[in-house]
Order: structure tokens, then sequence, then C-alpha cells
């Protein structure tokens, strides 16, 4: 006998994921088609259950591969940025050889998944590191310039500007004034 | 990407302002959860109430009525329960000095208050996806200096 069914994606997804969360005992909200919350407090191991036993109906967790994926590019760029020697001439290669991936692909899951692009995260974690180092007031502006890869300090004044909107001794002042009144708190 | 809306809240004494900063955020396309409220006493009202969401990002007119904008920054920067909620400052004055002073004080962002509308959208969609970089990417909070 042949039978021919009918079904809806839909409700089967929900009822699978219904179940195997249930059973994992996992807390979460369903949001729609293909997409669930869960609670942020799920470890890295459960999470790798839930993966395995939604894996087991051909379900794939999507938006957490390309976390993942976003957060190594993260950590390239802040190992990149945050190494003693001198910055790549070019960060498009750097990052795709070192994730081996196409530098296109890496860059548009990026902004997919942060709203921002690989490039302002580098500049943003380029003025982290100035501001880390002006902080700690023993280099002058010159050689954090040099540092950090710019032609000269007015290159660099300019891009740590056009970033934070302040110049590096408007921030080096403003850091050292709230050093002195937590001290006076004290 | 977390689908959970960040929550902002603003304490702004001009109707006109609150509205064209509500508009904004609505049209912005990352998620938000805006409240509002009308001066700086009843803003530190809402914040020291226990059953009240904390926000992810508040901004802080400069010049209100009743208690000012900096009265109520140097009220939360004492209170450890709101040492994490980002605090932006959103005044008409561009002076240096008021700017300087407001980061001394603890602010993390200073925006001049735009004229135009995109301008707005913009500023405030920056301000955003920056401070969701300080909140994901360990990135250290002592030196959030933005001025936009």
């Amino acid at each position: 006998m042949k039978l021919y069914l009918k079904f809806d994606t839909n409700i089967a997804l929900k009822k699978i994921i219904q179940e195997q969360l249930d059973q994992l005992q996992v807390k979460y909200a369903y949001l729609g088609f293909a997409e669930i919350e869960i609670d942020d407090s799920v470890s890295g191991l459960e999470m790798g259950k839930i993966d395995a036993c939604l894996n087991n109906y051909g379900i794939q967790i999507v938006e957490n591969q390309k976390s993942v994926l976003v957060q190594r590019i993260k950590d390239a760029i802040i190992e990149m940025v945050n190494s003693e020697e001198k910055l790549p001439t070019s960060n498009s290669a750097y990052l795709s050889d070192k994730l081996k991936q196409r530098y296109g692909y890496l860059s548009s899951v990026f902004t997919e998944i942060t709203y921002t692009s690989i490039e302002n995260f580098i500049l943003l974690q380029k003025a982290e590191r100035a501001k880390q180092l002006i902080s700690t007031n023993e280099l002058t502006f010159t050689e954090i310039a040099y540092i950090l890869n710019y032609s000269s300090v007015a290159h660099f004044s300019n891009q740590f500007k056009g970033i934070t909107g302040i110049t590096p001794s408007a921030f080096q002042r403003i850091i050292l004034k709230r050093r002195e009144n937590s001290n006076k708190i004290k | 990407m977390h689908k959970r809306p960040i929550h902002i809240l603003l304490a702004d004494d001009d109707e006109d302002d609150r509205l064209f900063f509500k508009e904004a955020f609505d049209e912005i396309k990352i998620k938000t959860n805006v409240i509002m409220v009308n001066d700086g006493v009843e803003l530190m009202n809402h914040l020291t109430r226990e059953d009240n969401q904390l926000p992810h990002i508040l901004f802080l007119d400069l010049n209100m009525p009743r208690k000012t904008g900096i009265d109520c920054l140097l009220e939360i920067k004492r209170m450890s329960h709101l040492k994490d909620v980002a605090v932006v400052i959103y005044s008409t004055s561009s002076s240096e000095k008021d700017i300087e002073e407001t980061f001394v004080q603890g602010a993390n962002v200073y925006i001049k208050k735009p004229s135009d509308f995109n301008t707005l959208k913009k500023i405030l969609e920056q301000v955003i996806t920056i401070n969701w970089q300080y909140q994901t990417s360990g990135l250290n909070r002592d030196n959030y200096l933005l001025s936009l």
C-alpha cells in the first residue's frame, strides 16, 4: 500500500525541537520559523549535545556556526593588533590566510553578525590598543604611531580622532584627570 | 548576534527631541527597546526602582530642569549597580570644555544633537554598534570614550 504524505515543515520542525530540547532540559523559546532562542547560560558542552541531537534530523545550527567564525575572526584581529611585531601591510591577506577562507566570505559573515565591517573592527581595535598605550603613559605618541604602523604622528592622530572623536592628547588628559579624581575619593 | 533587544533609556525634557529620538530608533535595523523619561529626577527614580530593567545604554541630556544631566551622571557613577551602564551625553552644547568635563566625570560617549534626522539615525546606529563591541569583545571599559 502506498501512502502519500502531506506535511507542514514548520510544525514538524517545531515538534522535533520541542522533543529534543525538552529531553535535554534546555529552556528555549520558539521565535518563529527556523529560529529559536536559548538561555545564555547553556554551556559549550550542552551546545554540542543540542547540535548533535538536531543533526540526527538533518537540522544544523546556522547562526551559531557563523558566530563561531566571527569569534575566530575577532580573535585573529586582536592577536594581530596586539602583537609585538609591526602590523601586516594587508589585513585581508593576513585574515584569509590565517582562517583559510576567502576574504569576501569572511567579510560578509562578519558584517551580517556584528553589523559592522572587518575594516571598522580593525580600526576600533587599533584605537583601543592606542588608548591602552597612551594610558600607560610610558610611550610618546611618535613611538605609539610607529608600533601601530602609521606613517606619521599626524596620520595616527587623525585616525584616532576619526574613530574616537577626541585627539590622543585630550584622551590622555581625560584619563589622567579621572585617575586624580578617583585617588581623591580614596 | 543576540536577537534580544538592546535596552535604551533617554532622559530629555524636550518633547520634540524625545519624539525625534524615538523615531530614529524605530527606523534603525537593530532591535531596540526605548524608554523615555522627562527629567533628571524621573531618571534617578527609574534607575533606582528595583523592578525596572537596567538599560544597556543611557542617553542623558545635559540641560534639564529639577536635576541636570551632570548631577545625574555624578550620582550614577557613585552607584555600583549602574557602573556597567554606558552613559551617552546627548546635548546641544559642543563646547570642548563641556565635553571633556563629562568624560572626566565618567561619561562614555558625547553626542552633539544633530539638526537633521538622517544624521541622528547614523549617529545612534554608530553608538549601538560600538557599544555592542564593548559588551562582547572584551574591550577595556575604562577607555570607552567616544565623541560624535
